[in-house]
C-alpha cells in the first residue's frame, strides 16, 4: 500500500470528523445496546434468601442458562411460531396488493391518480397505535358497525376469537403498510424509462405482457427491499396485539416474541432472560433477512446496476 | 404518449382501484364520525352515521381533561419528533457526505456496519437500550427518548447515495483552493446541494419517531413525559372503569392523526424523490 499523500490525510482527518457525531451516537444506541444485551443475557440473578425476598442480590455468571430458558418456554416458541406464520401469509398477500395498486395507478389515468396515491398511502401516517385502537373499535362488539351490519346479515363474525385475532392484527398491519409499500413500487416504475413501454408496444406485447415481462421484472429490486422490511417488522410485532389485548381473551403476555420479552422484563423483572430474548430476535430477524437476500441473489449492496 | 387504453379497461381499473380506496379510508371515516360523538353515542348508535354531534365541545373535553394532559403529550409528540428528526437528518447528511465525497481506509468496513443497522429490529435494541440507561440514569427523561431517535443509518444510506451523485467533486475542490474551510464548504455548499435528500431524511424519520410505541413505552414512567400514543393508550386501556374515556381515546385519536395526514399530503411529492433515489439504486 502507497504512503498516504498530505491531501489524504487531511482528507481522512475531515472525513472522520464529518463521521463522529453520528458514529457517536450509532455507537451507543446500536452496538453498546447490542453488546450489553449478550453480556447480561449470561447473567443471572442469585437470591441468597429463600423466596428472593429481602436481602441484597447479585447477579452471577450464568453461561447460556437463560438461552436454554428461553428456548425450553413454550410460550416463547408459539410465540416465534405465530408470527412465522403470521409473515408467511400477510407479507405476500401484502406485497401482491401493494404490487397490483402500483400497476393499477401506473396504468390509470392521470385525473384520478393523486388522490388514490393519497388515499392509499394516509394510514401510513396513523401511528400503529392509533391504527390499532382505531381498528380495534371495529372489531369489538357493541361499537364496531361492521360487526353490526354482519349481524343483521345473519352472519356472526367474532373478529377478536381464538382463530381469527391473528388475522384482524394481519389486517390493521396490511392497511398501515400497503400504501407505503406500493409508493416504493411506484417510485421504481417511474424510474423505468417510457421507451422500453414503447418499444415493447411496438413489438406488439399486450399490457398484460409488458406487465409480466417488462415492469414485474424491473422492480423486483424494489419488492426485494420491501420484503426484507416487511419480515423485519413482522418479527418486532408488539402494538397490535397488546393493544388488542384487552378486548379480549385470545391474546395472551406472550402472544409474539417481543411481547414476550417485554413482560418478562417488566412484569415477571426477569431482566437477563429478557436480555437473552431480546439477542435471539435479533439473531432470528438478521438471519431471516440475509437469508432472504441470499436467497434471491443479492446481498445489501450489491447488484447497483440491476443485475 | 400512447393513446388511451380502451373505455373497458378505464372502467374495471377505475373500479379496483375505488374498492381499494374504500378499504383505506373506511377507518379514517369512522374515526371523523366517532369523534363527534359521546360514550352513550359511541355504543348506542349506528359507527358510520352521526348522531347528535356536538364535536367543539367533545374535543374541547379531551383537551381540558387531566389538567390538559392531551395538549402535554401533544407537544411531547413534536419535541421528540421535531427535534429528533432535525439532529438525525443533520447526523446522517454529514456522514452520508463523508463516506461519499472522502477516500479512507475502512469506509466500506463503516458503512457496511451502518448499513446492518438497518436490519436490526428496533425492538430488540430498546430493552438492552433501558437496562443500559438506567444505569446511567437516563432512563424515563426526555434524552432517553431524543438520544436514540436521532440515529437514522437509513438516513446515512440514502445522504450517501444522494452526495456522490449531486455534489461535483470539481465544485469542492473549486472550493478548497479558495482557501474555505471543510465545515464551511458542508455548511454553505454541500447542504444546499443535498437538500432534496435531506427533506425526504426529515419525513421518514419524523414518521418513524412520531409513530415509535415501544422506545417511549420501554423508557418512559412519567406521563407528563409521555408521547401521544403511549397516553392514548393509557386512556384506552382504563376506559372499562372510566367510560368517558372510550370517547376521550377516539376524540384524542382523531386529532393525533390531522398533523400526520397534512404532513403525509402536502409533502408528497418529496417522499417520492427519496423513495426512488433508495429504491433504484438498492
Amino acid at each position: 500500500m502507497k504512503r498516504p499523500t498530505r491531501t489524504e490525510a487531511r482528507n481522512a482527518r475531515a472525513a472522520f470528523g464529518f463521521l463522529l457525531p453520528f458514529l457517536a451516537v450509532f455507537l451507543l444506541c446500536f452496538i453498546a445496546p447490542i453488546g450489553y444485551a449478550i453480556y447480561q443475557s449470561l447473567l443471572k440473578v442469585e437470591r441468597p434468601a429463600p423466596l428472593g425476598i429481602g436481602g441484597p442480590t447479585n447477579e452471577v455468571w450464568a453461561g447460556l442458562s437463560n438461552y436454554s430458558h428461553a428456548l425450553e418456554d413454550e410460550r416463547f416458541i408459539n410465540g416465534f411460531g405465530r408470527v412465522l406464520l403470521f409473515g408467511i401469509v400477510q407479507v405476500p398477500v401484502m406485497l401482491v396488493f401493494a404490487t397490483a395498486l402500483a400497476l393499477l395507478l401506473d396504468a390509470a389515468s392521470a385525473r384520478w391518480v393523486g388522490f388514490f396515491r393519497t388515499a392509499f398511502f394516509l394510514p401510513y401516517g396513523i401511528p400503529g397505535v392509533i391504527a390499532s385502537i382505531l381498528w380495534g373499535f371495529l372489531y369489538v362488539p357493541g361499537i364496531s358497525p361492521l360487526v353490526e351490519i354482519a349481524d343483521s346479515a345473519g352472519w356472526q363474525v367474532d373478529f377478536l376469537g381464538r382463530d381469527a385475532v391473528l388475522w384482524s392484527i394481519a389486517n390493521i398491519v396490511t392497511w398501515q403498510f400497503t400504501g407505503y409499500n406500493m409508493l416504493v413500487l411506484i417510485a421504481q416504475l417511474k424510474a423505468i424509462p417510457g421507451d422500453l413501454y414503447e418499444a415493447a408496444r411496438i413489438d406488439g406485447a399486450s399490457a398484460w405482457q409488458i406487465v409480466r415481462h417488462v415492469k414485474l421484472p424491473l422492480i423486483k429490486p424494489a419488492l426485494v427491499l420491501t420484503t426484507v422490511f416487511s419480515i423485519i417488522g413482522t418479527l418486532q410485532l408488539f402494538a397490535e396485539p397488546m393493544v388488542l389485548r384487552p378486548l379480549g381473551t385470545s391474546i395472551d403476555s406472550g402472544y409474539t416474541p417481543n411481547l414476550h420479552a417485554y413482560n418478562e422484563a417488566f412484569t415477571s423483572n426477569n431482566q437477563h432472560i429478557a436480555a437473552a430474548e431480546a439477542v435471539l430476535l435479533a439473531l432470528v430477524a438478521c438471519v431471516l433477512s440475509f437469508g432472504f437476500l441470499k436467497l434471491v441473489g443479492r446481498g445489501p449492496r450489491d447488484g447497483r446496476d440491476g443485475k | 404518449m400512447s393513446q388511451q387504453p380502451p373505455l373497458r379497461h378505464r372502467i374495471i381499473t377505475l373500479s379496483l382501484l375505488s374498492v381499494a380506496a374504500i378499504y383505506f379510508l373506511v377507518p379514517v371515516y369512522w374515526l371523523t364520525v366517532s369523534a363527534t360523538k359521546d360514550t352513550g353515542d359511541l355504543f348506542g348508535t349506528f359507527g358510520f352515521w352521526f348522531a347528535n354531534p356536538h364535536p367543539v365541545d367533545y374535543l374541547h373535553d379531551v383537551l381540558t381533561y387531566d389538567d390538559g394532559i392531551y395538549v402535554t403529550w401533544m407537544l411531547n409528540s413534536l419535541l421528540y419528533a421535531g427535534v429528533g428528526a432535525l439532529a438525525a437528518t443533520l447526523l446522517s447528511a454529514a456522514a452520508g457526505y463523508a463516506l461519499a465525497k472522502f477516500v479512507f481506509r475502512g469506509r466500506e468496513a463503516i458503512f457496511n456496519v451502518i448499513l446492518a443497522g438497518v436490519l436490526i429490529p428496533g425492538t430488540a435494541l430498546a430493552l438492552p437500550l433501558y437496562l443500559l440507561f438506567s444505569e446511567v440514569g437516563l432512563a424515563n427523561t426526555y434524552w432517553a427518548v431524543l438520544v436514540p431517535s436521532v440515529v437514522s443509518p437509513f438516513g446515512v444510506y440514502l445522504c450517501r447515495i444522494y452526495a456522490s451523485a449531486a455534489v461535483p467533486d470539481s465544485l469542492l475542490e473549486a472550493a478548497r483552493i479558495d482557501g474555505a474551510g471543510e465545515t464551511r464548504i458542508f455548511g454553505t455548499v454541500v447542504l444546499r446541494l443535498m437538500s432534496p435528500a435531506l427533506v425526504t431524511v426529515f419525513l421518514f424519520q419524523f414518521v418513524h419517531i412520531w409513530n415509535n410505541f415501544f422506545l417511549p413505552l420501554v423508557m418512559l414512567n412519567d406521563s407528563d413525559l409521555y408521547p401521544i400514543q403511549l397516553g392514548l393508550v393509557g386512556w384506552q386501556g382504563y376506559a372499562d372503569r372510566a367510560p368517558e374515556l372510550y370517547q376521550y381515546t377516539v376524540g384524542g385519536a382523531f386529532m393525533s392523526v390531522i398533523p400526520l395526514m397534512v404532513l403525509m399530503g402536502v409533502l408528497q411529492r418529496y417522499w417520492r424523490t427519496g423513495l426512488a433515489e433508495g429504491s433504484v439504486k438498492t
